[in-house]
């Protein structure tokens, strides 16, 4: 009985923010290590290793990235709006760490698929920027990150911040599709989708193979990044309340 | 508790009308675009009566958003809204009464003063009735977008600035069906399942609104 009483449950121990610090330790390394071989393994394959597209050519390669970042740009959301739910359901530190950190990924993430969606069509489409459906929304997507870190900026109090940020997002995650199904009925040019469909890929092996390692090396990227902004945010507000604690004693 | 919630209704209506007029103003504004617009594009009756239910949709979207920081600013200032927190009325009926008084205050008017930009902007009898009803219709939406970020914000002293932006990338829908519901001759005509996805988008946002901005207000205050 004293035992389970020493010991704190599976749960508290992953979620408090002194065992986190313990706990996630040891993992950025390895992570870091493994994430790096999975993005050797997949640029050898994006850059050498699978065909050229009989009509794009070379530029094709550039999928690799951008089906990827455009892919974590919607996951990075859904991992903040999980997050959110923690912050106003628990009110658990650990959740409004997890969205505080994730948010500047999101938003970088989102901007890469545009930046390299505008690369790629430049040459293949003849113009950088189109006012078509699913790129225009991915803009509103990244309006909406901007967002998100405005407001966390604006708060000097992290808590009450992050309950303001968790409830703009969980309003967001209800509007997203709307402002997704709006934006194509307004215009529709790009190519529907062709990875995840009821009746399975339309692409050759060949380009599918590196496309779903490139999918795993950049998730894990997130996972790396996610994890070691979360341990730079925790440590922040530790030095904060170690600062505040101090400025008490002065005075 | 319907008796609170009408007094409350009351309660802003009259200080609106009696202390300035915010709503004049903002009437003022939404005109002025109208006059503004066709300096920038020239006195091209054609070409104006064609852009005119998009120059009419942007003077209501930025006057929309212009007004957001009245819905809960001066309540949170002088101490209103934690007394009405206090009381026996739920949060989320206040926030339904705010937004009700929002809407009559600052999106109301700039349905009235629609048939003045129609003349200013070319527009034929039947766009001017098609543009009204898609304001009525897509107005309070915007209102409640703006009562959720000013909920989310009134807590800060630099928030007029920051709900603008909050807000903007969510109203990009009622934005796109509003004008859906008004442009008509070129290509299908879709006027109308704009204009009926445009109220389910109000609807639903109008529904949401008050337990998210109660929510906020309750988080702000503590």
């Amino acid at each position: 009985m004293s035992h389970s009483q020493d010991r704190p449950g599976f749960w508290t121990r992953l979620s408090n923010p002194g065992q986190f610090l313990i706990w996630s330790r040891p993992l950025v390394v390895p992570l870091v290590v493994v994430t790096a071989a999975v993005f050797l393994v997949g640029l050898w394959f994006a850059l050498v290793n699978s065909p050229e597209d009989y009509q794009m050519g070379d530029t094709v390669r550039i999928m690799y990235i951008h089906v990827p970042t455009a892919w974590l740009s919607q996951f990075v959301y859904a991992v903040m709006a999980v997050s959110a739910i923690g912050t106003l359901v628990w009110r658990h530190p650990m959740a409004d760490v997890s969205m505080k950190a994730a948010a500047p990924l999101g938003a970088t993430f989102t901007a890469l698929a545009l930046y390299t969606g505008s690369l790629w069509g430049r040459p293949t489409w003849g113009t950088f920027w189109e006012w078509d459906g699913r790129m225009t929304s991915t803009l509103v997507l990244l309006l909406i990150y901007l967002g998100i870190i405005a407001l966390w900026r604006a708060f000097e109090d992290p808590l009450r911040g992050a309950r303001m940020v968790a409830i703009l997002t969980l309003v967001g995650a209800i509007n997203i599709p709307i402002v997704k199904f709006s934006v194509d009925w307004w215009a529709t040019l790009h190519q529907p989708a062709s990875v995840l469909r009821a009746d399975g890929p339309t692409m050759p092996g060949s380009i599918l193979t590196p496309l779903l390692i490139m999918f795993g090396a950049f998730t894990l990227l997130f996972i790396v990044l996610h994890l070691v902004g979360m341990r730079t945010e925790v440590r922040r507000r530790r030095i904060a309340s170690l600062e505040r604690r101090l400025a008490q004693r002065g005075a | 508790m319907r008796r609170a919630f009408a007094a409350i209704i009351v309660r802003d209506i009259r200080l609106a009308l009696r202390a300035g007029s915010d709503a004049l103003t903002l009437v003022l504004f939404f005109v002025m675009i109208g006059i503004v617009v066709p300096f920038a594009i020239g006195p091209d009756r054609v070409l104006l009566a064609q852009l005119a239910p998009a120059i009419v949709w942007i003077a209501a979207f930025l006057a929309s958003l212009i007004g957001i920081d009245r819905v809960f600013r001066d309540d949170f200032e002088d101490g209103t809204l934690m007394l009405l927190r206090h009381g026996t009325l739920p949060m989320e009926l206040v926030v339904l009464a705010k937004l009700i008084v929002h809407w009559l205050l600052t999106a109301f008017p700039l349905i009235l003063a629609t048939p003045v930009l129609a003349v200013l902007l070319a527009m034929d009898p039947g766009a001017l009735w098609r543009t009204v009803i898609s304001l009525i219709l897509g107005t309070p939406g915007l209102a409640a977008l703006g009562a959720i970020g000013a909920g989310i914000t009134v807590s800060l002293r630099r928030g007029g600035l920051v709900a603008p932006v909050l807000v903007l990338p969510f109203a990009i829908p009622i934005l796109i069906f509003g004008v859906g519901a008004i442009a008509s001759g070129i290509g299908p005509d879709l006027t109308g399942s704009a204009r009926l996805l445009l109220a389910a988008i109000s609807l639903m946002l109008v529904a949401i609104a008050p337990f998210a901005a109660a929510l906020a207000v309750r988080a702000g205050e503590d």
